[in-house]
């Protein structure tokens, strides 16, 4: 058997009150898929909440709380749920219509779906500020409308919903994909109308995937850098993005001021991924139940 | 068809001989260094290698880092093994010194505060200059659009901001709440804050933002030559402030790789005719008279402040106006 | 994948032919519609204007750019720190899917979590945290670079930071995946005296090798094109310690667009090559389910 010969005291199984299977290898695949985790996402992580404690509470409390920090944590966290949002209904449309409907260029549509993955994000910020600059493709277009994207909080939401986008359509796909059609003909025969069936069957179906991809989006657009600062502006109180906060601190050689907002940062996009993944468990829960 | 063959062609021969490229050199020499640096030094690592190899037969390869100063100085306090630093204020290279990597009196070792070669901050303005600005006092006129980098991310926005500063103090019955009102109204026409130097010359330069850049003497002439001597002019100030960009070797490093002498050397010869005059011609303003007279022509007539004799020396400016809840944050901050 | 059940079960045709099933034509119009623009402005656009800047000066310009010693180095080193860092992040995905969705345990909610994590943390942040463990200011890099150890600024801190925030990947892909799949076939497999290798080899890899192999060109992509965290840790040392992201933006910073562009363009044809592969793998995807099909029956 592939198990570990693991001392009774100190079991992985125990610890998780693990519940038993036949299936061999948990304590093997888990014991080394926490060891990894702790060596290349917590105890690196454990270093910025170290470096934090050197400030003592009342000065932590005055670094985050400081107008411009508060500003800038609301726009990030702010503009990056908005633009998950945004992901989650044009995320939807498009895995939609790439299952289900046959269209010319199909096939290029789903291909280029994970470019925001691979373009450097430097390149991606670039090339967004170029073409949202009243000089630009988009922004010639847009500015006699007197709307301005580059260079103002709208730039930080345009920026997000690009890097976000392959997460909803990505995890939905799949789903979509194996979703049984008998249940759509059910429901028709049933006297649902076709919006009734998207409401009543489809929607609950897709909603565990819906907010894996949502909190994908969320936590990938929240500690976004590169392709926002470009298009941001950076204008204090206005569009300053917490991790452009950070790197101000650094650039006082403030590390600890640093990595007191990096820890602000870090807590809230836990708390949501957790709520967000509690809910998803909850759906999927459901959803295999009845 | 043809081209895209020989693309082929020459990308794989890229990565085929990308494996094949190590350099080999008896001794390396690394100069940690700022962004607007890149081209002088590019011309003058090749100038000096010459140069050492001439003088004591020896082999030498200078690695060039380039990145916002005060980035380059955290890398080197974090460990980045730089021999020397050639960077952009004098606060960056004081975090060094704070650091125990180099002694206190640092700017004593070479001359003229060891800054081998000095700037000043200009504007940089669309051709014909239409908005007709021609001083500090026009910037703040309603409906100009000025483009500066973040002080608090870059080494050179600090300059602008302190050049600004030290206007409004120059004028008649200047004092300071005068100057900060100045500045204030100042950073009130920004539209853009970009992170560093050569952003904002983009945005001013590539997306058309804003009617006047505020940059350095040399990025500005640089700009100019690179992106389009038909679309812009440059307009010196009647003040301006004497940006002395200093340099250092790092005591700890040299010591433990044995390269002192070199890099001693190295920094020695920006100081000689050869890298003086290679500093001029790329628009830094030289320190030895005679190159200095031989460029006169290049450089427009200003009237030069110091930092240490109008804020005090870096220590107190950066303080005073740069640091968390300084001048610089009061000023947007009472905005909101 | 799973989409592989539907297909057996039901062909394309049946599918089309349902009309009870189908939406109004106006509204998959309007759906089409809707999908087509928003593609056109969040992505083709976009890449247009990447190879439009690229090529601005012409081929001879692009080929020079892409071949400059600086550029062959950056992209030696990317391709070196993608060799290392994918294999290492697809072995942990494996494990952790594994443990995640083949098992009921607690605090598998948690654990999901912690492994989304990284997705959210600031590239700025997930430079520094490296900095502050292996950096001149502590003790354990001090300790390190006194026994000759260079982590930061050289390829080992550069590796880390990309596994880090390359981390969730292929975890994120297998683990709806395999649970969707359920434990049917490897607990059959293991009724029948396999032992856990072979199960994992002959009966799991098998159901998840597309999934996998998806996870992978992800992985892939993002560790090519990492910017923000590896250009904290990696000092920028021109020809040594740049990699094509950070090269691109020396390029730029050089005010030399065309070559910044062209070099950023080849990591846009990764993305157009990952694409070309995952189009490969769908078309031979039914074919195998069809032989798989035709053996079982």
């Amino acid at each position: 058997m592939l198990a570990l010969p693991v001392k009774k005291a100190f079991s992985l199984k125990k610890i998780f009150s693990f519940q038993h299977s036949v299936l061999p290898g948990f304590s093997l695949a888990m014991g080394y898929s926490l060891t990894y985790l702790s060596l290349i996402v917590l105890i690196p992580l454990a270093a910025v909440f170290l470096k934090s404690a050197e400030l003592s509470f009342p000065e932590f409390w005055n670094t985050v709380t400081h107008p411009r920090i508060l500003a800038s944590l609301r726009l990030s966290f702010g503009a990056s749920l908005l633009a998950a949002a945004i992901n989650a209904v044009f995320g939807l449309n498009f895995a939609w219509v790439l299952v289900r409907y046959r269209f010319p260029g199909k096939k290029i549509l789903d291909a280029l779906i994970d470019l925001p993955f691979a373009m450097p994000t430097a390149v991606t910020g670039i090339t967004l500020a170029t073409l949202y600059a009243r000089n630009g493709w988009f922004g010639r277009l847009l500015a006699p409308l007197g709307i301005e994207v580059s260079y103002t909080p709208l730039g930080v939401l345009v920026a997000s919903v690009f890097i976000g986008l392959p997460f909803v359509v990505r995890t939905l796909q799949p789903v979509l994909e194996d979703m049984e059609i008998e249940l759509e003909e059910a429901a028709a025969c049933l006297g649902a109308d076709r919006w009734q069936t998207f409401r009543k069957v489809i929607f609950p179906l897709l909603t565990p995937a819906l907010l894996t991809g949502f909190a994908l989006a969320f936590a990938r657009a929240v500690g976004e850098y590169g392709s926002i600062v470009f298009i941001a502006g950076n204008m204090p109180m206005v569009s300053e993005i917490a991790p452009l906060m950070i790197l101000t601190k650094l650039e006082q050689y403030d590390y600890a001021g640093a990595t007191a907002i990096a820890v602000v940062m870090l807590v809230f996009s836990f708390v949501i991924l957790l709520l967000i993944n509690t809910l998803q468990a909850r759906s999927w829960n459901k959803e295999t139940r009845t | 068809m043809k081209y895209p063959r020989q693309f082929a062609i020459a990308l794989f021969g890229a990565f085929i001989s990308a494996a094949a490229i190590t350099s080999y050199a008896d001794t390396t020499l690394l100069n940690v260094s700022y962004d607007p640096t890149r081209e002088f030094y590019q011309e003058f690592n090749p100038v000096f290698i010459k140069h050492w190899k001439e003088k004591t037969n020896e082999t030498l390869t200078i690695n060039q880092s380039h990145g916002g100063s005060g980035k380059q100085a955290r890398a080197v306090i974090d460990g980045q093994d730089a021999d020397v630093v050639t960077l952009a204020l004098a606060y960056d290279i004081d975090a060094l010194a704070q650091r125990k990597l180099i002694p206190e009196n640092w700017q004593t070792r070479f001359p003229q505060n060891s800054a081998p070669y000095t700037s000043t901050i200009v504007f940089l303005v669309r051709k014909g200059n239409p908005k007709q600005i021609k001083d500090w006092n026009d910037l703040v006129k309603p409906g100009i659009g000025v483009v500066t980098p973040n002080p608090k991310t870059s080494g050179g926005a600090r300059w602008n901001y302190l050049a600004a500063w030290a206007y409004a103090l120059q004028q008649p019955g200047g004092n300071e709440a005068k100057a900060k009102e100045f500045v204030g109204q100042l950073f009130g026409n920004v539209k853009v804050l970009d992170t560093g130097a050569r952003g904002s010359t983009t945005s001013f330069v590539e997306r058309g933002i804003g009617d006047v850049l505020l940059a350095w003497e040399n990025e500005a002439y640089l700009a100019i030559k690179e992106l389009g001597p038909d679309k812009f002019d440059i307009v010196t100030p009647s003040l301006s402030i004497l940006a002395e960009p200093p340099i250092s070797i790092i005591d700890k490093v040299v010591d433990k790789r044995g390269t002192r002498k070199v890099a001693q050397a190295y920094l020695e010869y920006l100081y000689s005719p050869t890298g003086q005059e290679l500093a001029a011609k790329h628009y830094y303003r030289p320190r030895d008279e005679k190159v200095a007279a031989k460029y006169a022509s290049r450089f427009g007539k200003v009237n030069l402040i110091t930092v240490d004799k109008v804020f005090g020396g870096w220590g107190k400016a950066q303080k005073e106006h740069f640091s968390d809840g300084g001048v610089f944050d009061q000023i947007y901050e009472k905005r909101k | 994948m799973t989409g592989l059940a539907t297909r057996q079960r039901l062909p394309p045709s049946s599918r089309a032919s349902s009309r009870v099933t189908d939406e109004p034509p106006w509204v998959r119009a309007l759906l089409i519609g809707i999908a087509l623009c928003f593609f056109a402005i969040f992505l083709l656009i976009p890449l247009i204007a990447v190879f439009a800047e690229a090529l601005k000066k012409g081929w001879d310009t692009y080929i020079a750019s892409v071949s400059t010693p600086d550029s062959l180095s950056a992209i030696k080193l990317t391709l070196f720190v993608a060799a290392i860092s994918v294999p290492l992040n697809l072995v942990f995905g494996i494990a952790a899917a594994w443990s995640i969705s083949k098992f009921e345990f607690c605090g598998k909610r948690l654990l999901i979590s912690l492994i989304d994590l990284p997705f959210s943390v600031s590239p700025v942040i997930s430079g520094l945290i490296y900095v502050l463990i292996f950096g001149a200011q502590s003790q354990f890099g001090q300790a390190l670079r006194e026994h000759g150890f260079r982590v930061l600024y050289a390829a080992p801190g550069i590796v880390l930071a990309t596994v880090f925030v390359t981390f969730p990947f292929v975890a994120r892909e297998l683990i709806p995946l395999m649970q969707a799949q359920g434990n049917d076939e490897e607990e059959a497999a293991v009724m029948l005296g396999a032992n856990g290798f072979m199960t994992f080899f002959r009966v799991t890899l098998p159901n998840i090798k597309w999934g996998l192999m998806y996870g992978l060109i992800l992985c892939n992509a993002r560790a090519m094109g990492e910017f923000g965290a590896v250009s904290v840790v990696s000092g920028h040392i021109r020809g040594q310690t740049n990699t094509i992201p950070l090269h691109v933006e020396i390029l730029y910073n050089e005010y030399n667009f065309a070559a910044a562009f062209a070099v950023a363009s080849l990591l846009a044809l990764l993305a157009l090559l990952t694409l070309c592969v995952k189009s490969l793998v769908e078309y031979f995807r039914p074919e195998n389910a069809r032989r798989a099909a035709a053996g079982e029956h």
